[in-house]
């Protein structure tokens, strides 16, 4: 549950905003970013909140890594984190 | 953002060669230690799956032990605290938790069991769906809060946003800086610094590890999830035992500042106080426990409900917990290994301690991996 993970601001409505993961798209919360979030910027996404703007320079190495860790296996205990961090598990037996 | 060649050429953190170069500056540095063992501990159960999932201990020189220590948030709840959300359920109150949190054991069955008993509990993996509950419902809904400092922040942050009045926080969080104190403490520790968690470094900032360092004189090196983080965050760290320097090295310094994020600290300081409490299996840990402010009394389920425990406590724990090295391991004073229920009775279909239960355990990532990890000495 330490793990952030990377996600592309599609929209921004308040405190709320839609965040693109991979082709599945979540409402993340905005209350305790640390700078302000706009349609095309990148997020840290910590279970459903941001917790850091992504700057620019940063995004491909970081986005690189998760990518590396979703073309594991369904069973990859790392892949399981990354895709509950972006709501695609079935979470109904933890 | 679908996968692209172009992505993956970027992985410039996972070059192979720089981890055998990196891994190589590792043996000499042990080397010019002349024989003398190192341990090292890490507090973080992603830092664990990075280590096992990539074969990094394979890597490492001989004399360098890289333990983890009570990096699991989950496996860290007490027991009482878990009897809080159990007995709660068995009042009929509805609890919603994250999923790691159903099948770690209380002194009287997990949530799992008490909702196999008719308890009503779901799994939600943000606190925003378990406000979302509590909005479309008349009834109470508890949200048993569990994670450090950075699951903390959301907790307080949702606190801080005007949820409906039918809901309530049973906070388990705990806060990881007063737990290596104690750790660093302990009689026989043989730990001679700390990997700290670069994403719960994100908020904190690398400073909140200087009065630790002042008053250990153990250094703290701060590193990303990457292999070639990992390696070289030991790097960092080894250098540093071997010169005599206690500081905090910043090396995931693209994500990690040291002021760290300073909304989501006054966010998280607002709602939260630390006061002490038991960490499953460790000891008493000051300032280890984070409890809502008494202006959030009435979002505490401890102030809102009567939480009927005494029911709970009548049977003792079995044998086969007793037999259990959860508190060992989370200390880091054992590996899964010398467990003799590892992999054998407990599994994570059917488990005994909660390091087996959550993903972020060391005996779940170790039995998940191949269960034997040290290759050095492997058959």
């Amino acid at each position: 549950m330490c793990l952030g993970v990377p996600g592309k601001v599609l929209d921004v409505q308040g405190m709320t905003a839609t965040v693109d993961f991979w082709g599945v798209q979540r409402q993340i919360l905005l209350h305790v970013v640390d700078a302000p979030v706009a349609p095309g910027d990148y997020i840290l996404n910590h279970v459903g909140f941001a917790i850091r703007r992504i700057p620019p320079e940063e995004v491909a190495a970081t986005v690189a890594l998760f990518e590396e860790l979703l073309s594991a296996g369904k069973t990859d205990l790392m892949a399981g984190e990354v895709r509950a961090q972006v709501g695609e598990v079935d979470a109904s037996d933890g | 953002m679908p996968p692209t060649a172009s992505s993956l050429d970027r992985l410039e953190f996972r070059d192979r060669d720089q981890v055998h170069r990196l891994a190589a500056r590792l043996h000499d540095q042990m080397q010019r230690l002349g024989g003398e063992r190192v341990s090292v501990m890490h507090v973080c159960g992603t830092h664990e799956q990075a280590i096992a999932r990539f074969g990094l201990r394979a890597l490492l020189p001989a004399g360098l032990d890289v333990i983890m220590g009570p990096g699991c948030p989950v496996c860290v709840t007490d027991l009482p605290e878990v009897d809080e959300g159990v007995a709660l359920a068995r009042q009929g109150v509805r609890i919603a938790t994250y999923g790691d949190m159903l099948r770690v054991p209380g002194t009287a069955g997990s949530l799992a069991d008490a909702r196999s008993a008719g308890g009503r509990i779901d799994v939600v993996y943000s606190i925003a769906q378990a406000v979302e509950m509590a909005r479309k419902s008349s009834e109470e809904v508890v949200f048993f809060a569990t994670g450090f400092e950075t699951t903390a922040v959301t907790t307080a942050a949702t606190l801080l946003s005007d949820p409906p009045g039918n809901f309530s926080v049973l906070s388990a969080h705990k806060y990881i800086p007063p737990v290596m104190e104690i750790v660093a403490e302990m009689p026989g520790s043989r730990v001679q610094g700390f990997l700290a968690a670069g994403h719960a470094a994100t908020i904190t900032g690398w400073g909140v590890f200087e009065p630790f360092v002042a008053r250990h004189k153990l250094p703290v090196v701060v590193a990303g999830f990457e292999p070639l983080d990992i390696l070289a965050g030991l790097c960092g760290l080894v250098d540093a035992i071997a010169a005599g320097n206690a500081a905090v090295y910043n090396l995931f310094p693209r994500s990690v500042s040291r002021e760290g994020n300073r909304v989501a600290q006054d966010v998280l300081w607002r709602v939260f106080r630390p006061i002490g409490g038991r960490w499953r299996g460790i000891a008493h840990i000051p300032n280890g426990n984070l409890r809502l402010r008494d202006e959030y009394a009435r979002f505490d389920a401890r102030s809102r409900f009567e939480i009927d425990l005494a029911g709970l406590w009548q049977s003792a724990p079995s044998t086969l917990v007793q037999a259990c090295r959860c508190g060992d391991i989370l200390a880091g004073r054992s590996s899964p290994e010398d467990c003799e229920l590892f992999s054998q009775q407990c599994t994570p279909e059917n488990p005994v301690g909660a390091c087996m239960v959550s993903t972020e355990g060391t005996c779940r990532i170790w039995h998940e991996y191949g269960g034997h990890l040290d290759l050095r000495s492997a058959p």
